[in-house]
């Protein structure tokens, strides 16, 4: 029926999912905030075509016009995107202190410094390498 | 003035915050953050006891009526929750002063406290506010602040950590605001008292279905149940020691308030038992968080990361009163929400105590303390008897209404898991107890003394709240039933 006239809910289902993956697949900081944006983009176009009303133009008051698009799902999606670019922001400038401290910016290699970090630690509180135990890696 | 207080316990915070980047001067700022924290708290006094002899305010922000404007509104829940936040916000900033100098560069501390102060706005403006979109600005307010407040200190896996909580904290924002969007779709209104108004009409559409599934993982992923909490261990461990102990005391607290007005307030509770079996989820998620939580607590050596453990595990119990749906259930789980708070501020302070001293919070570090620091380590083990809910803490009210909830509901079964994973927690304090008391000192020093006076007051300040709101409880039990009874009173 109307599949294709819902267009916009799908692009704004497989934007969502693209974005969610590649936060979930990828081991890269940055690829994850790319990943992170696009996710959040999907829901700014969810937004964005609720307030489309059929036939409505834009809410300017005009004699020639009867019907107006809803402004509001607009207005409080600027709010949003102000939040995300803050979040995309703080975001990398995390990213950047990571790669100062850590000189990687691939999750598995700080959690490869991390642990080593930690076995040390562990090593000098009980005086022996202490095997990895289950909750050790449950947090990894 | 006192008609604008639910406003300004959120603007005056708000308002300080770029403030404090002109006064510049760290130990200025600081006194200054003190005072603005003291001043919200004065507020949100006030307005509990407003609420508690003339009832539920409401707040029209510039003067807007409700559906168009944003309503701020004010009842017993959350004003208990404001002056919790807002109290122990102000008690862990007395400490700060000279925390803050020992664990950050000096360069940073102006920093630290504008952004301590966003946090603390976020927080409260959560709580006050009526308006399902303002609740989800104010998070990320909340949020983004917190990110900058763990990351801001010198450990460098306080970075990897808040950036871990990054992800997955916007994730959990992004899930609300579509499950705000799909409700606004439905309804056409943002106002929370509004949206429940309007919901029960759609009730059987999909779309608020789907709403109700995204917000509730959204809140569930920031307020930590346990599959969701695995951003909160490294966070809270190598997080500034200031940062852990408010962000333990109530940013998951404050989420655990968002989830209980979405489901009492908007959504309404037939609607919640009609539509997800959520009840069941949250009694399994709880128990098993419960469990796998005070387990792997006890294999920590990193003594903050056994305390965040710990309070994945608290976040359990709170989230089995709210299972049990009935008054006594809801009872107990804003009970624990306050005792909890209490414990853990006072806990983590006292680790940010000893952290000034000897610079670590390795519990093999600890070897020794005992003797050296006797004050600081009586206040870990008193907040450790808290978490076992030994009798006379705040820990064995919260516990003993969970457990008259659970029986009263008929789930004895679960009563006795409940004290059984007590018994969790009788092991990993007594870990502690056992490197503080009877272990050989290791590192310790001549040199260590006790903590100094500035950190020493505030803790024991929240022991003695910690053993008085245990012997007497008519604040804590009678706001708490109150709120119950309110929140079942809206929708019965």
């Amino acid at each position: 029926m109307n599949i294709i006239g819902l267009y916009n809910y799908w692009i704004v289902v497989v934007l969502m999912l693209i974005g969610f993956y590649i936060v979930i697949a990828h081991e890269n900081l940055i690829k994850k905030l790319v990943g992170l944006t696009i996710f959040q983009t999907s829901v700014f176009f969810l937004y964005i075509s609720m307030g489309k009303v059929a036939g409505a133009t834009a809410p300017i008051l005009d004699e020639n016009y009867q019907i107006y698009s809803n402004p509001l799902p607009h207005v409080l999606i600027l709010t949003a995107i102000v939040v995300g670019i803050a979040t995309t922001a703080l975001g990398l400038a995390l990213v950047v202190r990571i790669y100062e401290a850590y000189g990687s910016i691939e999750e598995n290699d700080i959690q490869v410094q991390d642990t080593h970090d930690r076995l040390e630690c562990q090593l000098e509180a009980y005086g022996r390498q202490k095997p990895p135990t289950l909750f050790d890696q449950e947090t990894n | 003035m006192t008609a604008h207080f639910p406003i300004l316990q959120v603007i005056i915070p708000l308002f300080a915050a770029p403030l404090c980047l002109f006064l510049r001067i760290p130990r200025l700022v600081g006194v200054f953050a003190i005072f603005v924290s003291a001043a919200a708290f004065l507020i949100s006094y006030g307005l509990l006891q407003e609420v508690i002899t003339h009832g539920t305010i409401s707040y029209k922000l510039g003067g807007w009526p409700a559906p168009w404007g944003i309503e701020y509104r004010i009842d017993t829940l959350n004003s208990f929750l404001l002056l919790l936040v807002s109290g122990v916000s102000t008690v862990v900033l007395l400490a700060s002063l000279s925390s803050i100098s020992r664990e950050l560069p000096q360069n940073r501390h102006t920093y630290f406290y504008t952004a301590y102060l966003l946090c603390l706005t976020g927080l409260l403006g959560i709580l006050a506010t009526a308006d399902a979109f303002n609740v989800f600005v104010f998070l990320e307010i909340s949020s983004l602040s917190s990110y900058t407040i763990i990351a801001i200190g010198t450990d460098r896996r306080a970075l990897a950590a808040s950036y871990q909580y990054l992800i997955m904290g916007t994730i959990g924002a992004t899930f609300i605001l579509i499950g705000v969007g799909l409700m606004y779709m439905m309804t056409g209104t943002l106002n929370m008292y509004d949206l429940a108004e309007r919901l029960p009409a759609v009730y059987k559409s999909k779309t608020v279905l789907s709403a109700f599934g995204f917000f509730i993982v959204g809140v569930c992923l920031k307020l930590a149940l346990f599959p969701l909490h695995l951003w909160l261990p490294n966070a809270y461990a190598y997080a500034p020691s200031i940062t852990t102990a408010f962000l333990a005391a109530t940013s998951t607290k404050v989420a655990v308030y968002v989830l209980i007005r979405y489901i009492f307030s908007v959504f309404g509770i037939e609607f919640v038992d009609m539509s997800l079996p959520l009840g069941d989820i949250f009694l399994i998620l709880g128990l098993v968080g419960i469990f796998v939580a005070s387990i792997s607590a006890t294999f920590q050596l990193n003594i903050k990361r056994l305390f965040a453990y710990s309070s994945v595990a608290q976040i359990g119990y709170i989230i089995l009163g709210l299972a049990i749906e009935t008054q006594l259930g809801i009872t107990a789980t804003l009970l624990h929400l306050f005792n909890h708070a209490l414990m853990k501020a006072a806990l983590f302070l006292a680790i940010g105590a000893v952290f000034y001293r000897i610079g670590s919070a390795q519990l093999n570090h600890y070897a020794g303390l005992g003797k050296k620091m006797p004050l600081t380590m009586a206040a870990i083990v008193a907040g450790g008897l808290s978490l076992i809910g030994v009798p006379l803490t705040v820990g064995f009210v919260s516990k003993w209404y969970l457990v008259v909830a659970l029986l009263d509901k008929g789930w004895w079964p679960v009563a006795v898991l409940v004290l059984l994973s007590s018994l969790i927690a009788v092991i990993y304090v007594w870990r502690v107890v056992e490197w503080v008391y009877f272990t050989p000192p290791r590192i310790i020093t001549e040199e260590v003394k006790e903590a100094p006076l500035s950190q020493l007051i505030p803790i024991w300040m929240l022991v003695l709240a910690n053993i008085y709101f245990g012997v007497d409880t008519r604040l804590t039990v009678g706001v708490s039933k109150l709120a119950a009874q309110s929140l079942f009173g809206v929708n019965l």
